[in-house]
């Protein structure tokens, strides 16, 4: 461990509240229909919009019809993007496909497609060897801009639903999509993806390089439109890297300042709606409550994280190789880690981004030690409260304020209120079904994944014992891969794959159809489960009448509650997987033995 | 309800429109005008001639010439070996040889496996015979990790200051450098944490290389 990786880790928090917090005020200007400062820009394109849209941005729906136009615009982007992938080929008069990927088979494509309509970005498919410019650009560019937007509505319509003080309007889906995409999104997009072609990241439409090497050999180098579709994968949360290995690759996070760049994308929506809640309320207090909960438990896996991989793996120390600090190395567990990043540069990216439903790895997860790997584990089992992704953070979290809110009222004997609305058998029992949705899909796509002849196959060669037989690590690899895709995470031990190893170029090889079908259903049943049951929650608060806090109110924005709401998160959340997580991850952190 | 699904197909074919097509040509333009050379891969020409990216890492192994003059092979692939006259990169597990730019890949080395340990022993045993015999007092304590580990990527540019410093011993003596020649080199071309705290010190192995080869020429 070192000064600098310790500084990494609190000069990152401080960095990142200092900007989260004027874009959570900016945000809630632009959710009440206020003007700002990018108004005189984008409020002409925004009337254009709606035109063409053929929609009354003023006029309001109730939680039902909020729903269904979710549902039935995910549903056409579903299918164009499904057509897009499977049609790869057809696409090859626009030169934006030098290599000449073929299409993608047709189990691959529904994992994938369901995979970035869901903000999930799982990827069972290798960017640059299988996916044409045009497959990346207007196929998963443009999920990656509306299913972080959908992500940030869903939030905004719950938290109108709270605030709401009669009637049963909780907005306007297509007004708030449009707002989000125009005023939130599209600005820092923008400057983001300059910055980072500034910095180094590629932007560009040329066929792959061929270099010949010092030595004398060749070199073929993979290019390609990164920066456009890296920025809004970061700011969205969404995390499919451009190529294979995601942000580990010298093009996609060229130096160290783009690794911290990136990690503020990524946190910077997420941390900034906590803002916004507390001063769209009108009880900050309360936003900054929880913003201290979700600070304190992402520190928290910060430290871990980066003492357990500083510390070295079993595997090096039974090689003999020494892992603590020497003159001119930072030691530790580099293995599958960039000598730019260094240990604390890479274990805090993969928290910022498991804590989040980005899943854009910069590091291999799968080489992590036993315990640094458990802490993406543990933060995807506390279905990503912890800042969580656009939107889908701050719906959750509010779920579990509510939930803490109810239980804390039975342990007080009183009547549980939240904001001015008494809480009612309804609200608790939607919210319970929003949060134990995904537990349930990951723990049973998993026991499918490990119990199945089927299943078993997209085990990596190197996570079996050599001897034959099972070892924790293709546990691990398992659980993860139904887990992340269940949270809408997408990052991976990625040694887990959809082809039948080995899986050179992935192109045209044997896919396993039943990790990919698997897998689809496990992201959009856990993504638009509990976007219904938290709509519907909206709907039920915004029909309450206000009643002012009285003498017997429990407050819920002072350190006592933030203690409860911690409580409830680990309780609830964790220990839902802790019996699982014994099974893999733990058992390897626990044991020096090798495998 | 066919409102709302015309509204939806209006919406994802213009979205896909402004999104996917017009947005990434608009960033591609500002890139290739500003930044050409970024956007481009940051390419590095010797004579005119491709050598590489400043980005992407490289292998500086050579082919083992065979007792008939030709390059050896083992199971169909060429057998190679460090070229001595060069900073050597660290060790990768791309598809097909080396630092593979077209397919990066994780090599997915579990943390408690005995495949990880036998890589790591192999790496180490490498790395010592390539060195020792310019460095005497060379053991395993003072190996870097960077020196043993695959990295993420696969396609790693750079080493640790600690591992080039002790490449610089064998450099110095295959190109009769003195070593504060060499040292020199390695820390024009080390770049800096970010922002002081954020990341560590990274030598680039190519781009040092190249000035090795400049220093010949001069």
């Amino acid at each position: 461990m070192t000064f600098s990786g310790w500084a990494t880790i609190f000069a990152f928090a401080i960095i990142l509240s200092a900007l989260a917090w004027p874009l959570g005020q900016y945000m809630a200007k632009v959710y009440t229909g206020q003007r700002v400062f990018l108004s005189p820009i984008f409020a002409g394109p925004e009337r254009f919009i709606y035109r063409i849209l053929r929609v009354d941005p003023e006029s309001a729906q109730d939680w039902k019809q909020y729903a269904k136009s979710l549902v039935i615009f995910s549903l056409a982007g579903w299918l164009l993007l499904y057509l897009i992938l499977r049609t790869q080929t057809l696409w090859d008069f626009t030169g934006l496909n030098p290599q000449h990927f073929k299409s993608g088979t047709w189990d691959l494509s529904f994992n994938t497609t369901s995979s970035f309509l869901t903000n999930t970005n799982w990827q069972f498919y290798s960017g640059e060897t299988t996916l044409s410019y045009f497959s990346q650009m207007a196929g998963l560019t443009v999920q990656n801009w509306l299913s972080a937007g959908v992500g940030i509505v869903v939030a905004v319509a719950l938290v109108r639903g709270i605030i709401g003080r009669s009637g049963k309007s909780i907005g306007n889906f297509w007004h708030d999509l449009v707002r989000t995409i125009l005023y939130v999104l599209a600005p820092i997009t923008v400057v983001g993806a300059i910055v980072l072609i500034s910095q180094g990241v590629i932007q560009n439409f040329a066929g792959y390089l061929t270099a010949h090497t010092l030595t004398g050999a060749t070199q073929s180098i993979a290019m390609g439109p990164t920066a456009s579709q890296l920025a809004i994968k970061m700011l969205g949360t969404n995390g499919g890297g451009f190529f294979n290995v995601n942000s580990a690759h010298p093009f996609e996070n060229p130096t160290a300042f783009t690794n911290l760049f990136e990690m503020l994308l990524v946190l910077i929506i997420p941390a900034a709606l906590i803002f916004m809640y507390g001063r769209m309320t009108g009880n900050r207090r309360q936003g900054y409550a929880i913003y201290g909960v979700v600070m304190f438990m992402f520190l928290g896996a910060c430290i871990v994280a980066y003492i357990a991989e500083a510390h070295g793996s079993p595997a090096q120390h039974a090689a003999g190789i020494h892992t603590g600090v020497i003159s001119g190395s930072g030691g530790g567990n580099l293995e599958g880690k960039e000598q730019r990043f260094g240990i604390a540069g890479s274990a805090i990216f993969n928290v910022v981004t498991t804590v989040t439903s980005c899943g854009a790895v910069n590091s291999a997860l799968e080489s992590y030690t036993g315990i640094g790997g458990a802490v993406p584990f543990a933060n995807l089992s506390a279905s990503e409260v912890i800042f969580g992704g656009v939107g889908t953070g701050m719906y959750s979290i509010l779920l579990y304020v509510l939930l803490a809110v109810f239980i804390g009222g039975l342990m007080v004997g009183r009547t549980p209120e939240w904001l001015g609305k008494k809480l009612e058998a309804k609200e608790i029992k939607l919210a319970g079904l929003a949060i134990l949705i995904t537990p349930l899909a990951a723990l049973f796509c998993t026991a499918m994944g490990v119990a199945t002849s089927a299943g078993t196959k997209s085990i990596s060669e190197g996570a079996a014992p050599a001897g034959g037989g099972h070892a924790p690590q293709g546990f691990s690899e398992t659980f993860y891969a139904y887990l992340s895709q269940a949270n809408n995470n997408g990052s991976a031990f990625a040694g887990y794959t959809g082809y039948i190893q080995p899986n050179a170029g992935n192109a045209g090889a044997h896919g396993i159809t039943f990790a990919n079908l698997l897998g689809g259903f496990d992201m959009l049943v856990a993504r638009y489960g509990p976007i219904l049951f938290t709509l519907a929650v909206a709907g039920a608060l915004a029909g309450k009448r206000f009643t002012p806090a009285g003498l017997g109110t429990m407050r819920t924005d002072n350190t006592t509650f933030s203690v409860l709401l911690i409580g409830v998160i680990i309780l609830v959340g964790a220990l839902t997987f802790f019996p699982a997580l014994l099974l893999g991850p733990i058992v390897q952190g626990l044991t020096g033995h090798l495998y | 309800m066919r409102k709302q699904i015309v509204t939806s197909i209006i919406a994802i074919v213009f979205f896909t429109l402004l999104l996917g097509i017009v947005y990434p040509l608009v960033i591609t333009g500002i890139g290739q005008v500003a930044f050409p050379g970024n956007s481009n891969g940051q390419k590095v020409y010797v004579n005119g001639k491709l050598v590489g990216s400043k980005s992407i890492g490289q292998s500086f192994r050579k082919p083992v010439i065979g007792k008939n003059g030709k390059p050896e092979e083992k199971e169909e692939e060429i057998v190679t070996e460090p070229d001595p006259r060069y900073f050597q990169s660290r060790p990768s597990a791309t598809e097909g040889g080396e630092y593979n730019a077209a397919a990066s890949t994780f090599s997915n080395r579990g943390p408690n496996s005995v495949k990880t340990k036998e890589a790591d022993e192999e790496n180490l045993k490498a790395f010592l015979e390539l060195e020792k015999p310019y460095n005497p007092g060379l053991t395993a304590a003072k190996v870097p990790v960077d020196a043993v580990n695959t990295s993420a990527s696969n396609l790693d540019p750079d080493i640790s200051q600690a591992n080039a410093r002790i490449q610089a011993h064998r450099i110095a003596a295959v190109r009769s450098l003195p070593l504060a020649t060499v040292d020199r080199l390695i820390s024009n071309y080390t770049s800096e944490r970010g922002l002081l705290v954020f990341g560590e010190p990274a030598v680039n192995v190519l781009e040092l290389n190249l000035a090795l080869d400049r220093l010949k020429a001069a």
